[in-house]
């Protein structure tokens, strides 16, 4: 098919062109649109049939017509051309260079949509990552190769916490190679500007690619932006050796653009419209973190999505939350009581935590301290529940600690300055110092020899 | 070899013409690349076929060849200790051909061609042998012991049958009944086929697993069948791993179906770890695991639960336990869904196929416990656990309400307890198990006498939290009747010192059904006393200070071969701190 030029739309719709006498366009296959004035587009086969192939156009379709339109066929499919050079520079959607740069040059073309890593290639993560935030090392603990999600809604600074993570993140005692790779689908230019001024300020453009699809380019580059993104981190960590933080942000505009094409091929939709197939799209990004055995790099994901209507239970956190290991949930009640991060622990989750942490990696007291505060900082909200309903005085004494328990967690532990970088350390003794309130016996997670070691050290009484 | 080509594609799904003769399950290899798939769909000469790999890069006009075969895989020793993909491929083998990242158009035979296996013959030449009779033995792995049985249409005399090493494709006995018919070492079986038994029985005898909660009181029989439906982060994937590492099978079959890539890496690393608390053998000797992981190919999902439980059922006719995980059906469903979809098919709810319904059933009705085909009488049981993951956590969906008409246990797990750390976040009062009550005479026999009435009382206590937490929540604590305050107390007891049990204890994450009989029996008599001590007079205050109520907590933390002992002292503690109490109280 490479190379051969066709003239013969029969019907535009949507993002999507009817190209008839194709006789073998590959599935998946790339094409080059050219219109009348000489433009030239990008676009995508996504069904082929003989004398029949339909493509999917990156870009909008304005100016396109039936008659004078020329589809090319590339004969290949998505591919990438990767280097080390790719650091430091600003790409569009589609991988063009967005300053002004060079286009990358590189022998090394590797296809977009990748294969799954086999199960049995991958390493298990278990490597700490410290973000310096408390409400993840200590109660959500980060690992690497791990995909842990932003759930937010509109308005939440989860922006700030994702920007805050990839200038913190680092591992102890590790040697860095370390690289961020940052995919924008459809966010504003503010929103853009606001993370490029953040990696330049830390210092960390350097070693930064930036995958940029703002608000106003073409909905349908969307599909590709995250599979650029990823592409690269794959390289960067399996070719090269990086350790590599994959940001994505918005993941509900991706959403979108998938809904979107799915309405335009007539398909059959799932929940709220979104097609059927969604769990397995999102799963083709999303289980590109990983490890892999006898490989150095990791591609670690926080990818960031907010929920309309803070909807959990909505589709896309529904599905995201199914397939990577936690979330990371923004309340707007912390947000309103002037919390930052405003992080809802008790929502959250990181399914990698046990790997990371614990003697050899943070300290043995870890998990119990960690599934004690959680206790603790449930049964204290429950009561401050109780409280605004039959008055404090109501509550029996232990409730009445709990809920001060409560408190102290939101205000001491979960609250910190967006430049407060704090080690583990200081997490986990700020979490002890919180539970002074509370008697030996009522510590029922942790076990005594810990209360033993951990309580006094911290110089709160019991 | 019929050859046809490729005349459409769209996703995972081909159409391709000029296939004269295709049966539908018939299994293709497509493309130059030679895809596996599967015919789903005929019209004409035109073949619709559902494809196990990425379709990315086929092109109309390439070939497709029709093997004439239903998918169908090979069955005999070298199962256990494997992990395969969705279509019973090898991922270690997979990896060594085709490096760390799954490379498509592979065929890689599923037991090991070379490994040689002692073969001990238990018959003799002259022998008259029936379908399903067992002729022989390999030890499979130090736990299991791997029958060699007579093929279902297979009977006559023995005519030849030695003692040797044999390779699976190697013929280690020959039946002569008018025509010869050689016996594999291995045999080949179509996994969309269930295979037969005699009869099915009724189960009376619970699968031990271990988990306070399920054991005592929502329990599974062996040959039963249980779902466990449940929001994201609510425990699913960890209360199915821990199933299969301590359910009391013979073989465990986990099915990780289009689950996450990283947690079946886990699963690797850590089966191989852990012992069986019996046999002191590591676990994975007893298991085969089946991964096809979210981003490996929707088709192959959908195959992955047929494959796993033709490997399950296999087992099961040797006369084994065998208990099958499938984490999670959900996947299973919306992979229906897709396939269906591609199909351009009428939807029925919420897009899943009218057939969603049946297949789901099919499905379960494929375990049970069985007389299995044989001459002697032998009986084997599957058991099948479900995962469900509705969305959002709304049972009311299809798949949950699906699979919940033809399972009889339900684990429901919830948000809001694996929120506060409950774990395993299964909730006394909406879970239940249609089997507990026909398996009283085992408990009678094997636990207690009194086995049934104390699960009836923990939750009925249970039952009686809730409604009190409702007053509570009106009228405050402080408020309620210090008997009432007894009531909360014995329930927190039970919820934290017996429910709550961790997965990443050593000692905690398996509790034996003795250990639980007497945790359970100290937290009620405890319970007891406490309501005497209140009658009394006594303030549910002073009763929890006890010394004896710090003792009831650190059970579940206390090895099996001490917990008599701790169980004895913490009842002689209680009695003597009670006296103490109720004379204070009368002075």
């Amino acid at each position: 098919m490479s190379g051969v030029s066709f003239k013969t739309l029969s019907k535009i719709a949507g993002p999507l062109m009817f190209v008839e006498g194709v006789e073998n366009a590959a599935y998946g296959e790339m094409v080059e649109i050219k219109l009348q004035n000489g433009e030239r587009r990008q676009g995508q086969v996504l069904d082929t049939r003989q004398g029949l192939a339909i493509v999917q156009v990156f870009g909008a379709t304005l100016g396109l017509n039936i008659g004078d339109t020329s589809v090319k066929f590339l004969g290949e499919t998505a591919q990438l051309a990767v280097s080390d050079e790719m650091l430091g520079r600003v790409f569009d959607g589609l991988g063009n260079p967005r300053d002004n740069g060079p286009k990358i040059v590189s022998k090394t073309k590797v296809d977009l949509v990748g294969s799954g890593i086999n199960p049995y290639s991958r390493e298990e993560p278990s490597e700490f990552i410290q973000t310096g935030m408390s409400n993840i090392d200590g109660m959500n603990t980060l690992v690497r190769g791990q995909k842990l999600p932003i759930f937010s809604g509109a308005g939440l600074p989860h922006n700030l916490l994702a920007a805050q993570i990839a200038r913190q993140a680092k591992v102890l005692g590790g040697s860095e190679n370390f690289s961020v790779v940052f995919a924008a689908m459809g966010i504003t230019s503010e929103e853009a500007n606001f993370f490029v001024k953040q990696f330049e300020e830390s210092g960390a453009l350097g070693r930064t690619a930036l995958f940029l699809n703002l608000s106003s380019d073409p909905s349908m580059e969307r599909l590709l932006t995250p599979r650029l993104a990823l592409t690269t981190a794959e390289y960067l960590a399996y070719e090269r050796d990086m350790h590599v933080l994959v940001i994505m942000t918005d993941m509900t505009n991706y959403c979108e653009a998938l809904r979107e094409i799915s309405a335009a091929r007539e398909e059959v939709p799932g929940r709220r419209g979104y097609p059927g197939y969604m769990y397995t799209d999102l799963s083709s990004l999303y289980e590109r973190a990983g490890k892999i055995k006898g490989r150095n790099g990791s591609v670690t994901q926080i990818p960031i999505l907010t929920m309309p209507a803070d909807d959990i239970t909505h589709p896309i956190p529904d599905l995201t939350g199914y397939i990577t290991e936690g979330q990371i949930v923004m309340s707007r009640d912390l947000h309103r009581g002037d919390i930052h991060p405003p992080v809802d622990v008790l929502t959250s989750l990181s399914r990698l935590m046990n790997q990371g942490i614990g003697k050899g990696s943070t300290r043995e007291d870890h998990r119990s301290l960690a599934d004690q505060l959680y206790s603790s900082y449930a049964q204290g909200k429950d009561a401050r529940s109780l409280a605004a309903i039959v008055g404090e005085e109501a509550l029996s004494d232990l409730d009445r600690k709990f809920m001060k328990v409560a408190n102290d967690f939101e205000r001491k532990f979960v609250n910190q300055g967006m430049d407060e970088n704090r080690s583990i350390e200081q997490t986990l003794d700020i979490g002890w110092e919180l539970l002074s309130e509370l008697s030996d016996s009522e510590l029922n997670r942790i076990k005594p020899e810990f209360i033993e070691k951990y309580r006094k050290k911290s110089g709160a009484g019991a | 070899m019929a050859e046809g080509i490729i005349s459409r594609v769209s996703g995972p799904v081909v159409i391709a013409s000029g296939l004269e003769g295709a049966q539908m399950f018939d299994v293709v290899r497509i493309g130059d690349m030679g895809l596996v798939g599967e015919i789903i769909r005929l019209e004409g000469t035109k073949a619709t076929v559902q494809v196990y790999e990425d379709t990315t890069g086929l092109r109309p006009g390439e070939k497709v060849i029709n093997t004439k075969r239903p998918l169908s895989m090979q069955l005999g020793p070298g199962l256990l200790k494997s992990i395969y993909d969705g279509i019973q491929r090898p991922l270690d083998v997979l990896r060594e051909q085709s490096g760390d990242f799954i490379s498509r158009g592979k065929v890689i035979p599923a037991l090991d061609q070379t490994t040689k296996w002692e073969f001990v013959p238990l018959k003799k030449k002259g022998d008259h042998v029936s379908p399903g009779e067992i002729i022989g033995e390999v030890q499979e792995t130090p736990l299991i012991m791997h029958k060699i049985m007579v093929p279902h249409n297979v009977k006559g005399t023995l005519t030849d049958i030695s003692e040797g090493k044999y390779t699976v494709n190697d013929i280690v006995a020959s039946v002569q009944n008018g025509t010869k018919v050689d016996i594999g070492l291995s045999s080949w079986w179509t996994v969309r086929t269930p295979r037969p038994v005699l009869r099915k029985l009724a189960p009376e005898e619970p699968l031990l697993t271990g988990q306070r909660v399920l054991d005592t009181f929502f329990p599974v029989a062996k040959g039963g069948t249980a779902a466990i439906p449940g929001p994201f982060g609510s425990g699913k994937t960890v209360t199915q791993q821990q199933l299969a590492k301590w359910a009391d099978s013979n073989v465990i079959v986990y099915v990780g179906c289009g689950e996450r890539g990283n947690e079946m890496t886990e699963v690797l690393s850590t089966f191989p770890k852990l012992e069986d608390p019996k046999s002191k053998r590591p676990l994975m000797e007893r298991t085969i695991l089946v991964a096809n992981t979210s981003n490996m190919p929707v088709a192959a999902r959908e195959a992955s639960i047929y494959t796993g439980i033709t490997m399950g059922e296999y087992y099961r006719d040797m006369g084994y336990g065998v208990a099958l995980m499938a984490d999670s059906t959900s996947r299973w469903a919306e992979a229906l869904r897709e396939i269906s979809g591609r199909l351009e098919e009428m939807p029925g709810e919420e897009g899943y196929p009218a057939y969603l319904g049946r297949r789901l059933a099919e499905f379960y009705e494929r375990g049970g416990k069985a007389v299995v085909i044989s001459p002697e009488e032998r009986v084997g049981s599957l058991t099948l656990v479900g995962a469900v993951s509705p969305p959002g956590g709304d049972f009311s969906e299809p798949v949950s309400q699906n699979t919940l008409r033809v399972t009889r246990v339900f684990w429901a797990l919830d948000a809001s307890l694996a929120s506060r750390r409950h774990f395993p976040s299964i909730n006394w009062l909406t879970s239940y198990s249609l089997y507990a009550d026909g398996m009283g005479d085992w408990y009678k026999n094997n636990v207690s006498a009194t086995w049934i009435a104390s699960r009836k009382e923990a939750l009925e206590i249970l039952q009686k939290e809730s409604e009190l937490q409702e007053i509570v929540q009106l009228v405050g604590y402080d408020a309620l009747p210090e008997p009432e305050k007894g009531v909360l107390d014995t329930a927190r007891s039970i919820r934290e010192d017996y429910l709550q049990q961790s997965a990443y204890d050593d000692v905690d994450t398996y509790t034996s059904i003795r250990k639980q009989f007497l945790m359970l029996s100290t937290i009620l008599e405890f319970g007891k006393m406490e309501a005497d001590a209140i009658k009394k007079g006594i303030t549910s205050v002073k009763v929890g200070q006890l010394e004896s109520r710090k003792m009831i907590s650190k059970i579940k933390w206390t090895k099996e071969d001490q917990v008599e002992q701790l169980v004895k002292d913490t009842k002689s503690k209680m009695q003597q701190e009670f006296s103490t109490l109720s004379m204070e109280a009368s002075r």
